[in-house]
């Protein structure tokens, strides 16, 4: 049985199914309102088309965390039938329903005890395995456009003859519903009749996978055997941890480890149970299933990375921790365990020898960095780590910027942190070499001539005295050397930002070379030469 | 030939490349004089002081950073990023951390800046440290003992605020810039001296003159001086 809340990411920003929105990831729609809907967007739409097509849509953000807290109350509600929820992705989760079924008298009765159970709009869909009864909820979804009840029951045995007439575009692997269609296929039924030999020689094992789907199967052939005790892991915790960043911290170090554990066998995990515990013994056990099932046709079997199970475990222990006070933990977690419950082996893409990445370069350097910042910002605030990246600019602070590392992503290659990622020319930039200390609140000083007076800039930039003393701190230094100055008049445009300077390079008899700025009749150090 | 044997034969094939590149750290040519076996030991620590202790700092670590080993720095609320780019640093691997205001840690045993320091040393190869307030005893061994264990090089700009001694120090005694006059040029090419010093293999005093940096923007040793044109 899945059981599904259509348009999760909306219902759980808590936007009416009559108000048009959209949420977008990387200006794309990944979901929208039944209203945006009628006005023709459709997801993996643009913005700008879904915005053409339907101006008064509201655009929204996607907050995965948000959605998988939300989800937390339902799947609470579901556990009352039976203790193996699966939750595929937030807003739809599977149960076996054999044994629950029998309990509370059939299918229908059970299908229609969850739609009074859980307070969200849910469709129930029924069905021999997990792919056809999504779509058995899908065509409760139309049922209950109609206004009938939202439940809808595939008879048992009769699942290839329900999916025969669904498009192909319901696998879900755009290319290959490409080739068949121009192969002159069109329904799943068509693809199930083929051959099932002849589909896996041309298609490959993610081709063979969606012909049992369509033909009504599980995707892969039921494995009895266990996985091995020995791809369990946890972590105990001390002091217990009571907020969801400690045990999430834990959980990245315990997925890291899954992961590796898995790699060396050449598996990858397909379905996990997470397990966490309390000082008080309260328990959170939620099963956990790859949701995209090899998207781009030629990559296989790719399971749960290990970000991907991090992520898992911190929506899960955030929609713990974070839920009402009746069900809230009554202690810190004391104890967290990553349970592999499906294993299949990794048939598909090789991302190369460990510690290579594409190009050759060394991506475990990388991960190892990632994992050390995540660390030092647990420690220091997120805030604390920070890389450069290249930006316009004239001033020495302006030319490269500070950007928090939580915001990039450190092993990817980054093309604003090369030089030539500035286009633009800047004139009136500085020439080389630059100065290594650039002090972000300027020093005020006092730069003054043979006399005694203040130095000043005249309309043409010339300066009334060739500079002789510079005063820091109250210390009067001789300046030995001097050259300049380097106008700068920018954002004439804007009367607030607007900022007309100038600049020297100036060298004291203490050897220390100086960038001093005159603006507004005021002297500072900018930068010092060291 | 049994199995064990030529497991030990392979390891003993195996081994010899692992140690040369695997021990030291490459630095650019100009420090081949400054610092023992022309390169930085992993495990060992460096220090830098005088006018141009930060550009000396980052020299030094150009070289290892563009052969793609990863730097962090801690403690530098006023580099400037652009000379670091200029020296050779690879803005790619570079990462800074902000010091903490506070000095109390998680479990007041450390602080929460030697931890960061700490947990940096376990990732990256070369770490950079500017001591914003004084290091305690007990967190400066903590730190060298990591930086040892992780095959790290722990790089400590400016002496102040640390109590002991590096593995290898280098210090700048005397920094001239070139290329100002009164009133017309830019600032082009720095002459420094400096000084090397440290422990053990390191204790031999050494001197060198370089240009931090070069006119055309290198870091190079001054091979003689320049013939004066008004001779």
């Amino acid at each position: 049985m899945t059981v599904w809340v259509p348009d999760w990411p909306l219902f759980a920003a808590g936007v009416p199914a009559d108000e048009p929105a959209a949420v977008f990831v990387a200006n794309r729609v990944v979901a929208c309102t039944a209203a945006a809907r009628a006005a023709d967007v459709r997801r993996h739409m643009r913005r700008r088309e879904a915005q053409a097509r339907c101006p008064s849509l509201r655009v929204l953000d996607r907050d995965v965390e948000r959605d998988a807290r939300m989800f937390e109350p339902v799947v609470q509600a579901l556990e009352a039938f039976t203790p193996r929820v699966e939750i595929t992705r937030p807003g739809r989760c599977a149960f076996p329903t054999l044994g629950p079924s029998r309990y509370f008298g059939g299918d229908r009765a059970l299908a229609d005890r969850v739609v009074a159970a859980v307070d969200q709009p849910v469709m129930v869909g029924v069905a021999d395995g997990p792919f056809a009864a999504e779509h058995a909820a899908r065509t409760a979804y139309v049922a209950a456009q109609r206004g009938d009840p939202p439940v809808w029951i595939v008879e048992p045995g009769s699942v290839a003859e329900y999916l025969a007439p669904l498009s192909l575009t319901a696998l879900e692997q755009p290319d290959l519903a490409d080739v068949l269609r121009r192969l002159g296929l069109h329904t799943l039924g068509d693809f199930a009749a083929l051959p099932a030999a002849d589909v896996l020689g041309r298609f490959g094992p993610a081709g063979a996978e969606a012909h049992r789907l369509a033909r009504g199967l599980d995707a892969r052939p039921l494995r009895t055997a266990p996985p091995p005790l020995d791809l369990v892991v946890s972590a105990e915790l001390d002091p217990p941890a009571d907020q969801v960043a400690p045990a999430a911290f834990v959980a990245r170090g315990l997925a890291d480890e899954l992961h590796r554990r898995l790699d060396a066998r050449g598996s990858v995990c397909t379905r996990l149970v997470v397990i966490a515990e309390t000082e008080n013994g309260e328990r959170s056990e939620r099963v956990w299933r790859h949701a995209e099932s090899s998207s781009a046709g030629s990559t296989g079997t790719s399971g749960l990375g290990a970000g991907a199970i991090a992520d898992r475990v911190r929506w899960q222990l955030d929609g713990w921790i974070n839920a009402s006070v009746r069900q809230r933990p009554t202690a810190g977690i004391v104890h967290l365990e990553l349970h592999p419950d499906e294993v299949v082996a990794a048939d598909g893409r090789q991302l190369g020898l460990p510690g290579e990445g594409f190009g050759g370069r060394d991506t475990g350097a990388a991960d190892r960095a990632v994992r050390a910042i995540a660390r030092v910002q647990g420690l220091l605030g997120a805030d604390a780590v920070s890389v450069p990246e290249y930006a316009g600019g004239r001033d020495p602070d302006e030319q490269l910027r500070l950007v928090p590392a939580g915001a990039v992503d450190l092993t990817a290659d980054r093309p604003a942190v090369h030089a030539d990622w500035v286009a633009a020319p800047w004139p009136g930039r500085l020439p080389n070499p630059s100065p290594a200390t650039v002090h972000p609140q300027p020093l005020p000083v006092d730069v003054l001539d043979g006399t005694g007076r203040v130095v000043m800039v005249d309309g043409r930039c010339t300066p009334t005295a060739p500079p002789e003393r510079l005063r820091v701190d109250g210390r009067s230094h001789r300046i030995d050397s001097w050259a300049g100055p380097w106008p700068v008049d920018e954002r004439w445009w804007d009367p607030e930002r607007h900022s007309r300077r100038a600049r020297f390079q100036v060298v004291t008899d203490d050897g220390t070379a100086r960038l001093v700025v005159l603006e507004r009749g005021r002297w500072s150090v900018a930068a010092t030469y060291d | 030939m049994g199995r064990a044997e030529v497991a030990a034969a392979l390891v003993e094939q195996i081994q010899p490349i692992a140690l040369a590149r695997e021990q030291r750290l490459p630095v650019l040519p100009a420090f081949a004089s400054l610092i023992p076996g022309g390169g930085l030991r992993r495990g060992s620590t460096l220090a830098t002081d005088g006018p141009a202790a930060t550009s000396l700092a980052l020299a030094a670590a150009a070289a290892a950073s563009q052969d793609g080993a990863w730097v962090a720095a801690v403690g530098f609320p006023s580099l400037g990023l652009l000379a670091a780019a200029e020296l050779g640093i690879a803005l790619e691997r570079f990462v800074l951390v902000a010091s903490p205001d506070t000095e109390i840690g998680p479990d007041n045993e450390e602080t929460a800046w030697a931890a960061a320091v700490a947990a940096l040393v376990d990732a990256f190869e070369v770490v950079l440290v500017q001591a914003t307030h004084r290091v305690k005893a007990r967190d400066g061994r903590r730190l060298a003992a990591r930086t040892r264990e992780r095959g790290a090089v722990l790089v400590q700009v400016g002496s102040s605020g640390w109590s002991e001694g590096a593995d290898v120090t280098l210090e700048v005694t005397d920094a001239r810039w070139e290329g100002l006059a009164d009133g017309y040029g830019h600032l082009r090419s720095r002459r420094v001296t400096v000084v090397g010093g440290g422990r053990r293999e390191a204790s031999r005093p050494r001197r060198a003159e370089l240009w931090l940096p070069s006119i055309d923007g290198w870091v190079e040793s001054v091979v003689a001086d320049p013939v004066p044109l008004h001779a």
